[in-house]
């Protein structure tokens, strides 16, 4: 079976540091995988690479085994790619409404037209308005993002990510500040994400993310160290080496 | 009052203008309506775009120059001018947009600037086909269906005609789905290209739009002048139209408007009585900077809101 | 032969002067993220200040040296007054550096009038030095040896001291920059004057080969913008490099087909920026 995510030697360095050393990581379709490791170990520069917000320095990344590695963030995305960020990246002035129809426009052909009032394209508010309600936002639909809680632009950051029906969602600490009742939330809205759907997460919460993942890689400055099931990675030495500083 | 009976009174105003002004204000009013698309055209790029251009006097003065080139070289009459001029400026736009927008920013910037340099600099220089400094003279306005728009009251209705249908043109472009994606590539380029905009082609796009626009703008610039010279090229042409887009409120739809018809009027009324008119368009720059800026457009609705709120 | 010399001769003068011009353009755009478009003008106000300077002291350096410190004050006022406030307001500051370099031109205008002013050049350098039957006018050697002086000494600045390494800090990462606790406010005061001062002088050491006249500001403006692109912001290597490549280029098109000057100027710009979009020495993208 091919995997929805294959990557192999893939390379990044800022300024001669190396950031990302020959990873290599394979992700099957349907799967939950968590990312973890401490502060600085390339968590986020692994997704910035995967999406193609930075470029790489050396590797592949597949998708369904096509090369992706060459091809633009957009194209990418068109390819059933999806992301959230860990610094929540919204459009502050717009409605959730509107950020949301921004996510469905990336994908559907209607983005090219111009003459035509968006306030026209009913399918698309429509659609809107299901994947708000998804996450339990129905009723502020029309509350633009800058008078919402943090906890709920978190769900808006992860309703526009869902409104694509990616086949690939890369979640980038989906709890990250959020208090213990919204994590309750975000967590379920997470464990309902359909079964198709395969799950890339990086979480720094230990606690709450290792019971959502099937398997789990650690990285630790820029290299794979140990990968495996829940049981396997605590189990393993190295796991504790790189947590606990022995 | 709704926004239908504002139109209305807009609407009545405009058109019963030529009857209750004189000749001066007539066209004065039509040198706004041409620097209105004008200004509008560039907040497009530096509005909703976000892509702050300080070159889009390239367009205007193309336009115009090719229009009277035409016409003089070759003696083409405007029907078959005003396309061929609009496709070339069109495709000028399309190269000079490949370039600038290698970059972002303030080096998107210095690029459209200096691209529309290049061209002042040789209308100056190349004397052989521009006549340089003395610009090009012995031009004609267009006669449609025979009527002659040398009258004053039949140019104003001519421009007013086009500068409707281009604004109008504008607000559904930016009210569609393409505008609302521009606006996103303005706020977030990143968040955009992860969810699938090609944000360069948006820009790109937008970049050929605006200098389609600003090319009409061109060609009722040398139909209202009957004459060009290099100075439509410079860069102080390119800066009046962002002082418009400024002054007037850059992103909004009125505010180019506003601002094109605040400059225009300064220039023309203001500089009758002032003989310092370089010193004095220094200071107005300044002044609207450093006092004004949001723009006019939003600073009235804001108080505006004030008051209703009273 | 005589032609190619002197066009050659007049093309690194020209790109000498183009170098005091563009070093503090292309210092200013790289760490401050401004594109001053009073550059021009800084450069012109140094032309007519010199040339009022040079009927009480009949000494052409003297003369650049107190119009470069004249000028790097008025440039230290206008970052101070105005530009401070308008922090991250990219177009505004475009603007009112233009409404500035405006109000500088009328000025000069009202004061100096509207002919050009020639300025004398120095009595010793006035003999062409005449080397195998061929004459080289001496003043633009000396023009090249002064820019060359100042590309070393700009260089020792930027590599040797501490406050070059602080601009370099602040060229290459602000945030960091201002994180490590670098003085950024004082830094821009002092890179303004700095490149204010360099054009103010170029102004007048200009003028015995490009006189001080109305419109200098921008017949100059577009050739050091010209040269930041292709040289890369806040490079100076860049500015060095670009300011004798776009001197060059101007002089020989200037020379041989007059019209075109400007579109071919255009060219070198285009085909560095379809490949290089930061420039031959950049390091910075925005």
């Amino acid at each position: 079976m091919t995997p929805a995510l294959q990557i192999s030697g893939l390379k990044k360095s800022f300024g001669g540091l190396p950031a990302m050393d020959d990873v290599a990581l394979e992700v099957m379709a349907g799967e939950r995988r968590l990312i973890i490791g401490p502060n600085g170990a390339g968590k986020t520069t692994l997704f910035n690479l995967i999406t193609g917000d930075l470029p790489r320095d050396a590797g592949t990344i597949r998708l369904f085994g096509e090369e992706v590695s060459r091809l633009q963030p957009h194209q990418r995305a068109h390819r059933g790619l999806a992301r959230t960020y860990q610094i929540i990246t919204l459009f502050p002035h717009d409605t959730l409404e509107h950020n949301i129809l921004l996510s469905l426009l990336g994908l559907s052909p209607a983005r090219w037209s111009a003459f035509r009032p968006l306030a026209r394209h009913a399918e698309l508010y429509t659609e809107a308005h299901r994947v708000l309600g998804l996450v339990g936002l129905a009723h502020l639909t029309r509350r633009p993002i800058g008078e919402v809680a943090y906890g709920e632009r978190r769900r808006v950051e992860i309703a526009m990510a869902l409104a694509q029906k990616p086949k690939v969602l890369l979640l980038d600490e989906p709890l990250a500040g959020l208090s213990r009742e919204e994590r309750g939330t975000v967590k379920q809205l997470i464990a309902g994400i359909p079964r198709e759907v395969t799950v890339v997460m990086i979480e720094h919460d230990m606690d709450t993310a290792l019971d959502m993942a099937e398997r789990i890689t650690v990285l630790h400055y820029g290299s794979v160290i140990v990968e495996g099931t829940r049981a396997e990675v605590v189990a393993d030495p190295k796991t504790r080496e790189v947590y606990l500083g022995d | 009052m709704s926004r239908v009976a504002w139109l209305a009174l807009l609407a009545v105003l405009l058109a019963g203008f030529p009857w209750i002004a004189g000749e001066f204000y007539v066209n004065l009013t039509s040198q706004i309506f041409i620097a209105a698309i004008f200004a509008a055209s560039l907040n497009l790029l530096v509005g909703y775009g976000g892509l702050p251009s300080l070159g889009h006097a390239a367009f205007l003065g193309m336009a115009a120059y090719l229009s009277a080139l035409l016409y003089l070289k070759l003696g083409l009459g405007h029907w078959i001018t005003a396309p061929i001029v609009l496709a070339a400026t069109t495709l000028m736009a399309c190269v000079f947009g490949w370039i600038a927008l290698r970059a972002t920013g303030l080096s998107f910037l210095m690029l459209t600037l200096a691209l529309s340099q290049v061209l002042w600099g040789t209308a100056y220089r190349w004397v052989a086909v521009t006549e340089g400094d003395n610009g090009l003279r012995g031009l004609t306005r267009p006669a449609p269906f025979g009527i002659s728009l040398d009258d004053p009251a039949a140019f104003y209705y001519f421009t007013l005609a086009i500068t409707v249908l281009a604004i109008w043109i504008m607000a559904r472009f930016v009210g569609s789905s393409f505008g609302a994606a521009l606006r996103g590539t303005r706020d977030q380029p990143r968040r955009m290209s992860a969810l699938g905009h090609n944000v360069w082609l948006i820009r790109w796009i937008t970049f050929v739009y605006a200098g389609f626009w600003g090319a009409v703008s061109g060609l009722l610039f040398v139909y209202y002048n009957k004459y060009i010279h290099p100075a439509s090229l410079s860069l102080t042409s390119s800066a009046e139209g962002l002082l418009g887009v400024i002054a007037g409120g850059s992103g909004t739809l009125a505010g180019p408007i506003v601002g094109a018809a605040l400059v225009m009027i300064l220039k023309n009324y203001v500089s009758a009585y002032i003989e310092r008119w370089n010193m004095l368009l220094g200071f107005v720059f300044v002044m609207i900077v450093i006092f004004m800026p949001d723009g006019l457009v939003p600073g009235i609705r804001r108080l505006w809101a004030r008051w209703k709120a009273k | 032969m005589q032609f190619w010399i002197v066009q050659t001769l007049n093309s690194l003068a020209l790109g000498g002067l183009l170098f005091l011009l563009a070093a503090g353009f292309s210092l200013i755009f790289g760490l401050m993220r401004i594109a001053n478009l009073t550059h021009g003008s800084l450069f012109m106000l140094g032309a007519y200040i010199g040339v009022s300077i040079l009927k009480f002291v009949p000494n052409l350096w003297l003369a650049a040296l107190l119009g470069g410190v004249a000028v790097a004050a008025f440039g230290g006022l206008l970052e101070r007054l105005i530009l401070r406030r308008l922090a991250g307001n990219v177009l505004g500051q475009v603007l009112v550096t233009l409404g500035v370099a405006y109000i500088i031109a009328d000025l000069c205008l009202m004061v100096w009038g509207g002919d050009p002013i020639p300025v004398p050049t120095p009595e010793l350098l006035r003999q062409p030095i005449v080397i195998g039957g061929v004459a080289f006018p001496s003043y633009r050697l000396v023009v090249v040896g002064i820019a060359i002086i100042t590309a070393i000494a700009l260089y020792l600045l930027m590599e040797r001291t501490r406050l070059g390494a602080m601009i370099r800090a602040g060229v290459d990462d602000m945030q960091m920059a201002r994180a490590v606790g670098i003085p950024v406010s004082r830094l821009f005061t002092i890179v303004f004057c700095l490149g204010s001062a360099l054009a103010g002088a170029g102004g007048i050491i200009g003028g015995p080969i490009l006189s001080a006249y109305p419109g200098l500001d921008f017949d100059m403006l577009p050739l050091a913008l010209i040269v930041v692109i292709l040289g890369g912001v806040g490079s100076l290597l860049g500015a060095f490099v670009g300011s004798f490549i776009i001197g060059a280029i101007y002089t020989f098109g200037t020379a041989l087909l007059p019209g075109l000057a400007y579109v071919i100027l255009f060219l070198p710009m285009i085909f560095v920026i379809a490949f290089r979009p930061r420039g031959l020495f950049g390091k910075v993208t925005t």
